[in-house]
């Protein structure tokens, strides 16, 4: 266990190194920081003096080894637009992506699971081929138009929910079920398949043939070993929401870091650009380094397969 | 070699696969013969024809069938142009990822030791990387044009090919023909082009169907988020993009982008599945 823990740790802090350095080239490198924190009514002269100033005129190396340790102190640098430290604009956003993601998550588990199992019972049937078409239907559709359409349909034409903002819980109706569609169909796929798999193993056909009720057999004994792979996909697919929220959060205008990162897009902030991809991808990282680990706790053998 | 081994089998028996690449063709020969089919000018605008509705609507305005958008441009005519933009983008960021992804994939799965080890870690670092937030990012850098865009989507969707070309090749690495070619001294290079690659095709060509309709689906964000193809060209998620402030008093500028887009995603993901589906029963 202590070897791959190691194992798996130094690949975490691997990515990490080298996702820091793509930021880094991204705010220092590929834009001229100084311009940027001069604005745009700045003299030459103005520009200089900041180059100097920030230490925007070292190898870059150096200003590598700075900036991560501003980032291992909290420091991401402060807003060209603003001002502010980016950390606490990115910080004050995040409740509404994490509400966001825990939601859409919520709601394609709550369709893909129910479904995902039903379906796997009954194999080839009408129910069966309904599941997988939606799931076809979900992977195909862009959410973006998607998102569009719900605004039309329950937002414009009945008029029942919100469309825009982040005020209240309605506020995250349709904004969930749009992320959530996207997150559906794989997680789906995965309980029918695993489903499949577990209900033909030996221990079901003995659970049955000891006459314990269906229910148990396959509540208590199928699903909790077919989960196992989705509570992986799931970390994954929640990870993949905190980066894919941008278009849902730009559509109904949440004010989560998706908007922010697309509002600073447009303004080429690249401070704050920089902060978020740097933060989502540590979210990643940690969400699957986390759901590795749980996996194998759980299952031994995982442990000496890799 | 023919591109799609089991083709022949497939269309026969799987429907999905039969509709999914009957509207690929379809789209096809729409987007090769745009310039002979639309009957206007996609960039040519109108103000007087402005927001014209579609044919089913009252008001439609007789040779404009799908009516009009915000500068009184035809919409049928963008549509169709539409379809040039995503195919070619979908083809050009498969041909690069693809690339990317089978070589690294391949090497990694055949040398195994350090190099796999190398490969695996830079794999992870790419699948923890949010693909629309940093292809947004350098398109913010770079600036949005349709070449930018399909070199950025190229370069991000390579981890599923390489992922599945390391497996692929790691099976297949102690077969007795590889061996066989081993030791009549075929070059490294001999072997892995010529006898691993077409052993480990078919699924590959799965992978390739399904970042492709990734790909479509990645543009149409990017433009619809305005750090894309840049107007006037007729995107589809351009032109969403354009009409969501319309979208009340005319859907049909909303509606008919996404019923294309989502029928092209559809098709590709369908002839995907057709030949998963295939695979999976010949083993």
């Amino acid at each position: 266990m202590t070897g791959f823990l190691l194992r798996r740790l130094a690949l975490a802090l691997f990515v990490l190194v080298t996702i820091s350095v793509i930021t880094f080239v991204l705010s220092h490198v590929a834009v001229d920081p100084a311009l940027g924190v001069a604005g745009d009514s700045a003299t030459d002269e103005d520009i200089a003096a900041i180059r100097a100033q920030y230490g925007f005129d070292r190898p870059y190396l150096v200003q590598y080894a700075a900036y991560i340790g501003n980032v291992l102190s909290g420091d991401f640098g402060r807003s060209y637009l603003s001002g502010e430290p980016v950390i606490g604009l990115v910080a004050e956003r995040v409740p509404a992506t994490a509400l966001l993601a825990f939601l859409s998550i919520v709601f394609a588990l709550a369709l893909s699971v129910p479904l995902g199992v039903l379906a796997a019972l009954h194999p080839n049937s009408l129910l069966d081929r309904l599941a997988l078409s939606l799931a076809v239907f979900g992977q195909a559709i862009p959410n973006f138009w998607a998102g569009l359409l719900l605004i039309l349909v329950f937002g414009l034409n009945l008029g029942w929910l919100p469309i825009s903002g982040s005020s209240s819980l309605a506020h995250f109706v349709l904004p969930s079920i749009t992320l959530g569609t996207f997150a559906m169909p794989a997680l789906m796929r995965l309980v029918r398949a695993g489903m499949i798999e577990v209900l033909d193993a030996d221990y079901i056909r003995t659970a049955r043939a000891m006459g314990l009720k269906e229910r148990t057999v396959l509540w208590k004994y199928a699903l909790r070993n077919a989960v196992l792979p989705v509570v992986s996909l799931t970390a994954v697919q929640f990870g993949f929401m905190l980066g894919g929220s941008i278009v849902v959060e730009s559509i109904f205008a949440i004010q989560g870091i998706g908007y922010l990162a697309w509002q600073s897009m447009s303004r080429a902030d690249m401070p704050v650009i920089q902060a978020i991809v740097l933060l989502v991808s540590m979210a990643y990282i940690v969400l699957t380094l986390a759901a590795d680990l749980l996996n194998a706790a759980l299952d031994p053998r995982l442990r000496r397969a890799s | 070699m023919t591109v799609f081994p089991e083709s022949d089998r497939v269309h026969q028996r799987h429907w999905g696969f039969l509709i999914g690449a009957g509207l690929l063709g379809v789209a096809a020969i729409v987007a090769i013969f745009a310039p002979f089919i639309t009957p206007h000018d996609p960039f040519q605008q109108d103000l007087a024809l402005r927001l014209k509705p579609p044919f089913w609507h009252e008001g439609a305005e007789p040779g404009y069938l799908l009516g009009t958008d915000q500068l009184g441009r035809d919409y049928l005519s963008r549509l169709i142009y539409g379809t040039r933009i995503s195919l070619v983008l979908g083809l050009g960021a498969v041909l690069i990822s693809g690339l990317i992804g089978i070589t690294l994939g391949i090497v990694a799965g055949y040398f195994g030791g350090w190099i796999d080890t190398a490969i695996s870690a830079l794999i992870t670092t790419r699948l923890s990387l949010p693909v629309v937030l940093v292809a947004l990012a350098i398109v913010a850098i770079v600036g949005g044009s349709l070449t930018v865009v399909l070199l950025v989507i190229g370069l991000l969707l390579w981890d599923q090919f390489a992922v599945v070309a390391r497996t692929a090749t790691m099976s297949l690495r102690n077969a007795e023909y590889i061996a066989a070619a081993r030791a009549m001294g075929t070059s490294r290079l001999h072997i892995l082009v010529r006898e691993v690659l077409p052993n480990i095709r078919a699924p590959l060509i799965v992978v390739a169907t399904v970042e492709m309709a990734n790909a479509i689906l990645i543009e149409a964000a990017l433009s619809f988020l305005g750090l894309g193809v840049q107007a006037p060209l007729p995107s589809w998620g351009l032109m969403l993009s354009e009409g969501k402030n319309f979208m009340f008093f005319s859907p049909w500028l909303i509606t008919l982008p996404g019923v294309c887009l989502f029928t092209l995603t559809l098709a590709i993901n369908l002839m995907g599945d057709g030949l998963r589906d295939v695979q999976a029963r010949d083993r």
